[in-house]
């Protein structure tokens, strides 16, 4: 990590804190309208008794808990089925010849620009055919090819020297044996960045599974606050910070235990 | 042997893929040639019947007008404050880790609850905008309400949520610069601007670019904050492509007509892509 | 080993055998007005499952009233059940060109079950029929009223019990109650109402209180250009743009109820299913009355009924029609108009001594009830999210200044003409 050896000049370090506090403001009001009686929500009085009774109609207002497994089984199940699928195509692009690999990649790419929120008409059509509406693998499939996925590890396996592969296929591996001995432990950094990015992306993922999802046994957090976000009679800030701090804690808690690691994984995953 | 194993490594992925982008896209193109079909009124070929009713549609003008503006005023906002904030937080900036922190917490929450707290900030009168307002003097505002406004103020949000993300591509691009350079412009006594406008800032263009291409296919794609905030509101002055095509896939079941909308979506991302492609060719060329 | 497995598989049959012999039925419902009103539902399955064994309840909720049409015509699509659901009262069209509902007056078999179909507020019935049957019945229906902070009412030298009878007071009194700090900008507006989430419902009953309701019962034709149906658009308008009562642009329905309970309004428009609410969260004493006539008064009634499905066996129709006379029963529907601040939707039960009593000690809860015989379907017809998100964006675009009332208000009557008339 190398960083420029000047230190900033004051004028410049108290616009980059103030930006600072700029950014984190909206996440601070979500703490104070959460902690405060309903009647503080709006006025800023320091010595205002703190409550938790706003975390305790939220939780009732809505089954968190339940949303909760439901993210956590979707973001585990997309990301078990990306690792597996992506490291066979990346595996196949980056070490095989085959016809059409070319065009087979370009189209593959086709889908960083074309992604499934984009097709909701035709694909929730498809998922009634398959019978998957409402059901958490519905709400999942489009996304376990992943191109992105697909990318990076092609770009990764690519770096592998050749000499391990031809090793290891001295000792009589098949193919998948080397993808298995060689590829794969070599690419731990990648598989971590990626993974890091993909729970992150499809935690706080929302119109698909809005629009898959009809009951409380299948709906996400996203789902679960958006709803319980707008009722028709109108919101009660305070209920509705808490229950909104409640459907971020997890990967927010996540996010400031393990930051560095969410960092160099988004900035892996960049430069790829 | 080798082809047929690639190909058999490839199918898992391939089946999906082709499942849920291609074959979904074509399909798209295919029904928008047709009209909607009821239990009571089936469906019929209509040709090119479904666009003419676009091209007459004010709401589908209001919306890509919308869009338009949307991109352009979010993509180079947000990269330029993420350009800022990474040259910031790779100096030896005290309390750099806080603030890099700060600047990045806004991308793990997700779209919705993001929509959730600053629906607070722009409420007028108790709102947090109107009350530092009130401060001031500045009369309360609609900040939401007012169609003037309403696309800046769902921009300003989308760029306070983006801004950190875009950062993190610029800091390890930055990280990759060598010292060297920044030394040898110190020894030549060139001023900081002069270094940025002539070192750094060239040799980021292709974090740049890639800044580009993600920061545009997002603006089409993020209309999570429409579904608190405004609901397209007020008389569509918010509203948003892919957020036109819900309402009119799953309010009003038109499902031809978004199919239609949704080609219209695909040219233009496509046309998008190929424009950005293109420079990155043309600019990215001594890598 | 093998007998271990034997009996699990004995016990597992036992347990599913009984399951299999009762009657289940699915209904997807909507909140609108927040709170633990899961809780309450959840609550009322159990105790119908009670005195009713043989017949499984399974309430899904399903988000607000959009939320449910969605999903539960999407369920019906991909085939899963649902045999009854709370949808707006206003789905009807749609439920109808999609072919999925049944009229209740096909499973009314006895004469105890069609006194029951005309036990209800005849005007909560008006968007259930369609061709002299009835699809809907009441459930969650509310009105329109217009809610008044009393202290401010007096601080602006008011009487406090006497709220604003007709459009001229409500003006008069709005301009008394408007005040302003010490900048010049104002503290406290006289009057809001709502022109964001349902637009079309407030205008209704403006249109009402003209003269004038904005769609015809067999919801093929609008109403939206008349003249006095411009008039009453004008006259929203004008609150805001000449009397200087409300703020200009849209009013936003989902921060009204605090911005009145934190006193930024002294008088508000909206829902009696906010009833409850306000009670419990403002400090001050409130009053609630019927809208403000201009020629009548008036206002549009609002909120779901129960529907039945096509795609019903006998048996789930029976168990279908048995629930829900039961969840409208006179002392049900007072529980759950006391729970949620929604009208009961039948005259017995304010004849209940709960309701007796609960409207003795708050009175403010019958002010909507004895506004029904005022009451107004709510705007329904063919292609109904289209044509109603006509009116919404007309009303929008007329309280933000961008085009006058006559020219949005023309406008979108050309447009549902348009959508209409294959209808007719």
């Amino acid at each position: 990590m190398s960083a420029s050896g000047r230190r900033t000049p004051l004028l410049e370090a108290s616009a980059a804190w103030l930006l600072a506090v700029l950014w984190l403001s909206p996440l601070l009001y979500a703490f104070w309208a959460a902690f405060h009686p309903v009647e503080f929500a709006t006025r800023f009085e320091l010595l205002a008794p703190l409550t938790l009774e706003n975390f305790a109609k939220a939780w009732t207002y809505a089954p968190f808990a339940r949303h909760l497994l439901n993210t956590v089984m979707l973001v585990t199940m997309i990301l078990s089925a990306q690792l597996v699928l992506c490291t066979l195509a990346g595996y196949a692009f980056a070490r095989f010849e085959f016809a059409g690999r070319d065009i087979a990649f370009g189209l593959v790419l086709v889908q960083l620009l074309v992604m499934p929120e984009v097709l909701i008409v035709e694909n929730y059509r498809i998922m009634s055919r398959l019978g998957l509406v409402d059901t958490i693998l519905g709400i999942g499939l489009p996304y376990m090819a992943s191109a992105f996925g697909i990318f990076l590890l092609r770009q990764t396996f690519k770096t592998v020297p050749r000499e391990l592969e031809d090793a290891a296929r001295v000792e009589g591996c098949s193919f998948l044996g080397v993808l298995w001995r060689v590829y794969v432990p070599l690419a731990r950094p990648t598989y971590l960045a990626y993974g890091l990015v993909s729970v992150s992306y499809h935690w706080n993922n929302f119109l698909w599974p809005l629009i898959i999802t009809n009951t409380v046994n299948t709906r996400p957090l996203t789902v679960g606050l958006a709803i319980f976000g707008a009722p028709e009679s109108g919101v009660d800030w305070g209920v509705i910070s808490a229950g909104t701090l409640m459907a971020v804690a997890p990967l927010l808690v996540a996010f400031l235990l393990f930051q560095r690691q969410f960092m160099q994984s988004f900035m892996q995953a960049g430069i790829k | 042997m080798k082809h047929v194993y690639g190909w058999l490594l490839l199918t898992p992925a391939a089946i999906l893929l082709v499942g849920f982008t291609h074959y979904p896209a074509a399909a798209t193109l295919f029904d928008s040639l047709f009209s909607s079909g009821t239990v009571v009124r089936p469906s019929r070929f209509v040709g090119l019947g479904n666009y003419a009713a676009l091209a007459d549609d004010p709401i589908f003008w209001q919306v890509l007008g919308n869009n338009l503006w949307f991109a352009l005023g979010t993509i180079p906002t947000s990269m330029a404050i993420a350009m800022l904030m990474a040259l910031w937080v790779n100096d030896r900036l005290p309390a750099r880790a806080l603030v890099r922190m700060a600047y990045f917490t806004p991308t793990v929450l997700p779209m919705i609850a993001v929509a959730n707290l600053w629906l607070f900030f722009y409420t007028p009168q108790i709102g947090l905008l109107d009350q530092i307002g009130a401060m001031f003097g500045m009369a309360s505002h609609n900040w939401l309400g007012d169609p003037n406004t309403v696309l800046a103020c769902t921009m300003a949000m989308v760029v306070w949520k983006e801004a950190g993300f875009f950062m993190i591509f610029y800091l390890a691009a930055l990280q990759s610069l060598a010292p060297e350079l920044e030394e040898a412009a110190k020894m030549e006594g060139a001023s900081r601007w002069y270094f940025f406008r002539r070192v750094t800032f060239p040799l980021l263009m292709p974090t740049t670019l890639f800044v580009l291409v993600n920061a545009t296919i997002n603006s089409f794609k993020l209309v999570d904050h429409l579904f608190i905030l405004t609901k397209g509101g007020p008389d569509n002055a918010s509203s948003l492509l892919l957020y036109y095509i819900y309402q009119v896939a799953f309010s009003f079941f038109d499902s031809a007509y978004a199919s239609t909308l949704t080609v219209v979506l695909l040219a233009l991302l496509a046309g998008l892509a190929v424009v950005q492609f293109q420079l990155i060719e043309r600019r990215v060329h001594y890598r | 080993m093998r007998s271990l497995l034997a009996l699990l598989l004995a016990g597992l049959l036992a347990a599913a055998a009984p399951a299999r012999a009762a009657t289940e039925i699915t209904f997807y419902y909507p909140i609108a007005v927040g709170g633990p009103l899961t809780k309450v539902i959840d609550g009322l399955a159990r105790d119908f499952e009670k005195e009713h064994p043989g017949i499984k309840v399974n309430p899904i909720y399903a988000g607000n009233y959009d939320d449910a049409r969605i999903k539960a015509l999407a369920a019906l699509k991909a085939g899963q059940p649902a045999q009854i659901s709370v949808l707006y009262s206003i789905d009807l069209y749609e439920l109808l060109e999609q072919d999925v509902i049944l009229p209740w007056d096909d499973i009314a078999a006895t004469a105890d079950d069609r006194a029951w179909l005309k036990a209800f507020y005849p005007s909560l019935m008006m968007n259930g029929i369609y061709k002299g049957k009835v699809y809907g019945i009441p459930f969650q229906r509310s009105t329109i009223v217009l809610y008044w902070n009393k202290d401010a009412f007096k601080e602006a030298g008011l009487d406090p019990e006497k709220a604003p009878a007709n459009w001229k007071e409500m003006a008069q009194m709005a301009a008394k109650l408007v005040k302003k700090d010490a900048s010049g900008n104002v503290a406290r507006w006289g009057v809001m109402v709502p022109s964001t989430g349902y637009p079309y419902w407030m205008f209704q009953a403006f249109a009402r209180q003209n003269g004038h309701d904005l769609m015809n019962p067999e919801g093929n034709r609008t109403n939206y250009a008349h003249a006095d149906v411009i008039a009453a658009l004008q006259y929203w308008r004008d609150l805001g743009a000449k009397h200087k009562v409300m703020p200009e642009g849209t009013v936003e329905w989902g921060t009204l109820r605090q911005q009145f309970t934190e006193g930024k309004t002294a008088m508000m428009w909206h829902t009696t299913g906010n009833l409850t609410a306000v009670k419990s969260t403002a400090k001050f004493p409130f009053g609630v009355a019927m809208l403000p006539a201009s020629k009548q008064r008036g206002s549009p009634t609002g909120g779901g009924n129960f529907y039945l499905f096509k795609k019903t066996t006998p048996e789930e129709r029976k168990a279908s029609l048995a629930f829900v006379k039961w969840m409208t029963t006179p002392e049900r529907a007072a529980d759950w108009s006391i729970a949620t601040g929604y009208v009961a939707v039948r005259p017995e039960a304010y004849e209940t001594a709960k309701l007796k009593e609960y409207a003795a000690g708050f009175p403010q809860a019958v002010v909507a009830r004895d506004q029904f015989k005022y009451a107004t379907a709510e705007l329904s017809t063919f292609q109904t999210g289209r044509v109603r998100k006509l009116l919404d964006d007309a009303i929008q675009a007329s309280l933000t200044g961008q085009k006058t009332p006559a020219a949005a208000l023309k406008e979108a009557q050309a447009e549902a003409e348009r959508l209409l008339k294959p209808y007719r």
